[in-house]
């Protein structure tokens, strides 16, 4: 598959999550929705298989195709087994053994695309609640464990297992199917999907606490995603397009974040030749398809925002008359004071750090960001450069109280100290 | 060389609610194990046995017994085998003891008897 690099032992990286994720939504096509736990139970026997198997005896040449025909095996196992089956038997039965199990196979490759997406699109049906989709969506398209959503989430295991329990027990008493839907319903079903996807990948991306691991998986796991729904004619958007952009252009970034020290590096001392070239490419040739529509969606303003970024040779040189320009479109569309407040950093680089402060001070919402800890270390760092060490440090050392991760503290600190 | 057969028991105690990613790193581990010795020349195979199924024959008094087994009476079931080459004893013990299925189970180490 195209989104892997062959390791050196044979096995590709997340081999097993993504066949996971690819035999759950073909296994489900087949058995039918209302039958996903079985599906999912199937697939992890046969994981469970390879990995004795493997572990003993080596790994298979073509390990891909060894797991899809185990799994497909022991469906037509539980075929036999499973009284709720015995109607549809038949059918089952023929769509089992017309199933591929070659992934090599370019019309394979397509029907688990096919797959894929409809699954994607069930996970975010209107009946099932918006905060079971993502933990949904990662767990049968993305082979990810209970217990890594929970690690990734930061959330009681509990917390995740019982979502997915309800969003199943959904699927099956509302008979919801999978199937690219009806037209008429397709546009808000994607809207809820990319809503998904973008959630998904600012989980991965946010520099919270939490499994650095699973959460970079999350921002790989959402572009690999969304670029199946552009590239499928009955899914592309525009609005897929801006989404795919953004997520590229930010994730380009990722490497640059942590020092060779492994500390934290902010935007305006991050070594810029660490940036993954090819990835702002293919942001850049993304957001200029997401240009073909009518309306223009947050998505799209955040993606023009991280390609300002991504384009710009310094922090200084970065174009930020348009930044302060393109956030206010943002905050026209979406008020939060988030995003007022990165705006009011771009106002500080366009007319001094004291215009900075001055746009914070005035925001209406900037007491419900107290405890936010950027606003603390934002306002600190105006300060500084305004020349009023007294004010930053007062500013650095409020932030230090809120909670942060531990290269965040040893920033502040570094800051605090330079105030000094 | 002396080859040595390591007897794998108890492969039934991974946890069956493992990720994918976690499976992944297990298979990793093993491979990683046996291709130290392959690049000695020192592994000559392993094989895993099948799980929940096996007969065991007994003769007695009225000829040959042949019994499901043997999982009803044996707690510790041999999951699957590796054979390596080793100097000795020792030898094989220190090459067996980093093996990743000591954190699943035990190894029991024999040498094969050859004439």
């Amino acid at each position: 598959m195209t989104w892997a690099a062959p390791a050196v032992d044979g096995l590709i990286d997340h081999l097993f999550r993504h066949q996971a994720g690819q035999m759950v939504a073909m296994l489900t096509r087949i058995f039918g929705a209302e039958h996903l736990p079985l599906a999912e139970e199937v697939v992890q026997e046969s994981l469970l298989s390879a990995l004795t198997l493997w572990s003993f005896h080596g790994v298979p040449e073509n390990p891909g195709g060894w797991l899809f025909r185990v799994a497909r095996n022991k469906a037509l196992d539980q075929l036999r087994r499973q009284a709720s089956l015995k109607e549809k038997e038949p059918q089952i039965a023929a769509a089992l053994r017309f199933a591929a199990v070659d992934d090599d196979e370019p019309h394979f490759a397509h029907e688990l695309r096919d797959d894929t997406l409809q699954m994607m699109l069930m996970c975010c049906h209107p009946a099932i609640p918006e905060e079971s989709r993502i933990a949904l969506t990662l767990k049968t398209v993305g082979g990810f464990s209970v217990e890594e959503i929970a690690r990734a989430f930061l959330t009681q295991k509990s917390t995740i297992a019982q979502r997915l329990v309800r969003a199943k027990r959904l699927i099956r008493e509302q008979g919801i199917v999978m199937e690219i839907p009806p037209r008429e319903e397709l546009p808000s079903r994607l809207e809820s999907l990319l809503k998904v996807l973008y959630l998904m990948f600012n989980e991965g991306y946010s520099a919270h606490e939490g499994d650095a691991l699973v959460r970079g998986d999350l921002c790989t796991e959402a572009i690999r995603l969304c670029t199946l729904l552009v590239e499928h004619p009955a899914t592309v958007s525009p609005s897929a397009h801006a989404l795919l952009a953004l997520m590229l252009l930010q994730s380009a970034r990722l490497r640059a974040r942590v020092d060779a020290a492994g500390e934290l590096a902010i935007l305006a001392e991050q070594d810029r030749s660490l940036w993954d070239g090819p990835a702002i490419l293919r942001g850049m040739r993304e957001l200029d398809a997401s240009a073909a529509g009518e309306r223009l969606t947050p998505y799209h303003v955040e993606a023009a925002l991280a390609a300002c970024h991504a384009v710009a040779p310094s922090f200084e040189e970065t174009d930020w008359p348009r930044i302060v320009s393109l956030y206010d479109d943002l905050l026209a569309m979406q008020p939060s004071p988030v995003v007022a407040l990165n705006r009011a950093v771009a106002v500080a680089m366009v007319q001094g750090p004291a215009a900075g402060i001055e746009a914070i001070e005035s925001m209406a919402a900037a007491d419900s960001l107290r405890d936010y800890p950027l606003l603390s270390s934002t306002l600190g760092e105006l300060f500084l450069r305004d020349g009023d060490r007294e004010k930053a440090a007062e500013h650095f050392a409020r932030a230090l109280e809120l909670p942060s991760t531990m290269p965040e503290k040893r920033f502040l600190l570094r800051k605090l100290e330079s105030c000094r | 060389m002396a080859q040595y057969v390591l007897l794998l028991r108890d492969n039934g105690s991974f946890p069956t609610d493992m990720s994918g990613e976690e499976m992944q790193a297990i298979i990793r581990r093993y491979k990683a194990w046996s291709d130290g010795l392959r690049a000695e020349g020192r592994f000559k195979g392993g094989e895993k046995l099948k799980d929940r199924e096996g007969r065991l024959m007994r003769r007695g008094s009225s000829g040959v017994s042949v019994t499901d087994g043997p999982f009803a009476e044996a707690k510790e079931i041999i999951g699957g085998f590796f054979v390596i080459e080793a100097a000795s004893y020792e030898d094989a013990v220190k090459r067996a003891n980093d093996c990743p299925h000591l954190d699943f189970g035990t190894i029991e180490v024999r040498e094969i008897d050859q004439i």
